[in-house]
C-alpha cells in the first residue's frame, strides 16, 4: 500500500468516513429528483462562497466608523484581487437571496412541505428571513452614504414599533446618533451573529433532509396521508431509488459550477457595486437607495397612506413571516401537484407579479422629486415671449418639474403637464399653484404675482391646439386632471 | 454508611439520579447566566445611557444671511475617537431676524432620509419617499406623518451655537 493510502486509511478508520458519512451521501433518492432540484444546494454553495470571501474581506476591512469606508476603497482600488473578491461577495449575496427565493418557491409549488417535512419548510422559512437579514446588514458595511442613510431608515423602522421601539433603534445605532458605535454592531451582527444562525439553520435543514428523504416529484394521483405516508414513500424508494452519491448529485454539482462561473465572470467582468460618497451624516446630498431585492419594499413604503404605514412597516415582515412559516400547519395533507391546487399557484403568480412590478416602481422611483432635472430647452418652451420663456425657466427652479413632466423632462410624482393648457384655465391654474392639493405644496408664499403670471402664461401654452396657443381657455371646460 | 451498588436500593438510585440532573441543568443556568449577563449588560449600556447634550459653535453671527437657509455640520456628542466622519450630524440653519435662528433636522420623519432645501421653491424635500415639507418644517406632500423636527439654537458671544440632539425618531416619545 502506498503511503498515501494509508494515510487515507488511518483518516477514514479514526473519522469514520466509509463507514458514517459515505452511507449518508450514499442515501437512496428518489430517481425523478431531477433538475427541479438543483435550488437548495446551489443556495448552500453561494453561501460557501460567502464565507470564504466574506473571511478574505474581513482580513482587510476595518469595521470603524472612521476607517471602513477608506478600507473598502482600498480593497477595491489598490488590494491584490480586492475588486475581485469584492464582487464576488456582492454577486454572491445576489445569488444567495435569488436561490434560496427560488429554491423556497419551488418546494411550495410541490408542496414539498406537506407532511413529514414541516419542519424543513418552518428551518428554511427561518434561513430565508436571516439571509435577508444578512443582506441588508451588507449593504450597511459598505458605509458609503447610502451605508449611513440605510442605518438611518432602519433605525426609523424600528422605531415604529410600540413602547420599545425607541430602544431598539437606541441599540441597532449604539447611541443616539449614527457613529462610532453603529457600524461595529452591523458587523458584529454581519459576521458572528446571522452567519452563526446559518450554519446552525443549515445543519438542521440538511439532517432533516437526510431524517426524511428528498421528496418525490408530485403526481396527481398521490395525495399525501400520514398514516401510509413513509411505508409507502419508502416501499416507491426501495423498488425504484437510487443513491443520491453520484446518481443524483452530479446535477446538482453542473448546477452549483455554472452558478459559481457565473459569479465570478460578473465579479470579473462588471466588478463590484461602486461606493458612494463618504459616509458622513451630515451630507444632505445623498440619495439612499436599498440594494435591488429590497426595492420592492422601498416602493411600497412610498406609496402607503400614512395613517396604515406603521402596520405596514411593522406588521408585513412579522406577517410575512408567520405566514410562511406556518404554511405546513395550515395543511400537510392531500394532494401535491400545482395541477390539483390553483390557489397555491395563483399565490406564487400573484406573488411574482407584484415582486416584478414593485421592483421596477421602485427602480423608476416615480414618486420622487427629480432634484437632477435640467431646464426645459427651446423646443419645448416653443415661444418667443420672454414672459413665457421666464414662465418655463419658473417652472423648473420654482420645483414643479421635479414632480411634473412637460413633454418628457421633469418627474412623474404628479400629472403630466404637456398638454395642461387643454385642461385648466388661467383661473384654474392659479388656484392650484397657490392652493396646492392632494399632495402637493401651496406655493402662495413662494411666488411673486409677476411670477406666478408668467408661470401660467407658460403653462397656458401646453396645449394639442397650437393655433390657441395664447388664447386663455374658455372657463367652463370643466377640469379632468387631479393634481 | 458506604453506598455500594449491592446496597442501593432502586428508589434512592431514582433519588440520586433525579439530584444530579437538577444540579447539572441548575449549575448550567448559573454558567450560562454568568457567561452572558456581562456581556448583554455591555451590549444593551448604550440604549439606556442617559442623552448627552452639548451647544457646538457653528459660526459667526455675521455669517448668516437673514432669510437664508443654508446646511450646517456640526460635531455630535459621541466621544468615540473612531467615529470619524460619522460623528458629524447636519441640520438646515435659517437666519429669521437679526437674532433668531431656526435650526431644522435632516431626517425626513417619514423613515430619516435626508432632506434637501429647495431654495427658489421655498421647499424642503426628500430623495426616498417624497416628502415634502413647507419652509416651516410643516408637511407639504408625501408620506410623513409630523413636521421636521429642529434642534435649539442659540447666539452667545457673537457666535451662533446648536443643541445637539438624538437622531429624531417618528412616533416614539420615549427618546
Amino acid at each position: 500500500m502506498t503511503m498515501l493510502g494509508k494515510i487515507w486509511n488511518w483518516i477514514d478508520d479514526r473519522s469514520g468516513f466509509s463507514d458514517v458519512v459515505m452511507p449518508m451521501l450514499e442515501h437512496v433518492v428518489p430517481r425523478d429528483a431531477r433538475w427541479w432540484y438543483v435550488f437548495g444546494s446551489a443556495t448552500l454553495c453561494a453561501f460557501i462562497i460567502q464565507v470564504l470571501t466574506g473571511v478574505a474581506l474581513a482580513m482587510v476591512y476595518v469595521p470603524g466608523g472612521d476607517a471602513a469606508y477608506e478600507s473598502l476603497v482600498y480593497i477595491t482600488n489598490d488590494a491584490t484581487l480586492g475588486y475581485l473578491v469584492r464582487g464576488m461577495h456582492y454577486y454572491g449575496a445576489t445569488a444567495m437571496v435569488m436561490l434560496a427565493v427560488i429554491h423556497m418557491t419551488q418546494v411550495f409549488l410541490h408542496a414539498s412541505y406537506k407532511y413529514p417535512r414541516e419542519m424543513n419548510w418552518m428551518s428554511g422559512v427561518v434561513l430565508l428571513f436571516v439571509v435577508l437579514g444578512m443582506a441588508f446588514t451588507g449593504q450597511l458595511l459598505r458605509w458609503d452614504a447610502n451605508g449611513v442613510w440605510s442605518v438611518m431608515v432602519a433605525a426609523e423602522m424600528a422605531a415604529r414599533v410600540p413602547f420599545v421601539g425607541g430602544y431598539i433603534s437606541q441599540f441597532l445605532m449604539g447611541g443616539e446618533t449614527v457613529g462610532g458605535s453603529t457600524l461595529s454592531r452591523f458587523f458584529a451582527i454581519h459576521v458572528f451573529i446571522l452567519p452563526g444562525l446559518i450554519f446552525a439553520g443549515v445543519g438542521l435543514h440538511l439532517w432533516l433532509i437526510l431524517r426524511h428523504g428528498i421528496s418525490e416529484m408530485p403526481k396527481a394521483d398521490q395525495p399525501v396521508d400520514p398514516e401510509t405516508y413513509k411505508e409507502q414513500y419508502e416501499g416507491r424508494l426501495e423498488k425504484t431509488g437510487v443513491p443520491f452519491w453520484p446518481i443524483a448529485a452530479w446535477r446538482d454539482v453542473v448546477f452549483s459550477t455554472i452558478m459559481v462561473a457565473v459569479i465570478l465572470g460578473c465579479a470579473i467582468f462588471v466588478g463590484p457595486p461602486s461606493l458612494g460618497p463618504a459616509p458622513n451624516p451630515a451630507n444632505i446630498h445623498a440619495n439612499p437607495m436599498p440594494d435591488w431585492y429590497f426595492w420592492w419594499y422601498f416602493a411600497v413604503l412610498s406609496m402607503l397612506p400614512p395613517e396604515l404605514e406603521t402596520y405596514v412597516i411593522l406588521g408585513m415582515p412579522i406577517l410575512g413571516a408567520i405566514g410562511l412559516f406556518i404554511v405546513p400547519m395550515l395543511s400537510n395533507r392531500g394532494h401535491r401537484a400545482p395541477s390539483k391546487r390553483p390557489w397555491a399557484v395563483a399565490t406564487v403568480i400573484v406573488g411574482a407579479t407584484a415582486f416584478v412590478v414593485l421592483t421596477i416602481y421602485g427602480y423608476r422611483k416615480p414618486w420622487s422629486p427629480d432634484f437632477d432635472v435640467k431646464p426645459l430647452p427651446p423646443e419645448v418652451v416653443r415661444s418667443d415671449d420672454p414672459n413665457i420663456q421666464h414662465g418655463a425657466v419658473l417652472l423648473r427652479d420654482k420645483g414643479c418639474l421635479y414632480c411634473h413632466n412637460v413633454d418628457g423632462f421633469g418627474g412623474y410624482r404628479g400629472p403630466e403637464l404637456s398638454v395642461i393648457g387643454d385642461r385648466l384655465d388661467r383661473g384654474e391654474l392659479v388656484i392650484r399653484i397657490n392652493n396646492g392639493g392632494y399632495n402637493m405644496p401651496s406655493f402662495a408664499s413662494s411666488l411673486t404675482a409677476e411670477e406666478l403670471s408668467q408661470m401660467v402664461d407658460f403653462l397656458l401654452t401646453r396645449t394639442d391646439h397650437p393655433s390657441a396657443e395664447t388664447e386663455e381657455k374658455s372657463s367652463d371646460e370643466p377640469p379632468r386632471g387631479q393634481q | 454508611m458506604s453506598d455500594s451498588p449491592e446496597t442501593r436500593s432502586p428508589s434512592s438510585d431514582e433519588d440520586r439520579r433525579g439530584f444530579l440532573t437538577k444540579l447539572c441543568l441548575g449549575l448550567s443556568a448559573l454558567i450560562g447566566a454568568m457567561i452572558t449577563l456581562p456581556g448583554v449588560g455591555f451590549v444593551l449600556a448604550p440604549v439606556f445611557a442617559r442623552p448627552k447634550q452639548a451647544w457646538r459653535k457653528l459660526g459667526k453671527l455675521d455669517e448668516y444671511e437673514v432669510g437664508k437657509t443654508v446646511s450646517v455640520e456640526f460635531k455630535d456628542t459621541i466621544d468615540q475617537p473612531w467615529a470619524g466622519v460619522t460623528a458629524l450630524s447636519g441640520a438646515w440653519l435659517r437666519r429669521v431676524s437679526e437674532n433668531e435662528f431656526i435650526a431644522f433636522s435632516i431626517n425626513c420623519r417619514h423613515l430619516g432620509c435626508p432632506v434637501n432645501w429647495v431654495e427658489d421653491a421655498s421647499l424642503f424635500m426628500c430623495p426616498c419617499h417624497g416628502g415634502v415639507y413647507y419652509e416651516d418644517g410643516e408637511v407639504a406632500a408625501g408620506p410623513p406623518p409630523e413636521p421636521l423636527a429642529r434642534y435649539t439654537v442659540r447666539v452667545k458671544d457673537g457666535f451662533v451655537e446648536i443643541e445637539t440632539s438624538s437622531v429624531p425618531l417618528t412616533t416614539n416619545d420615549q427618546v
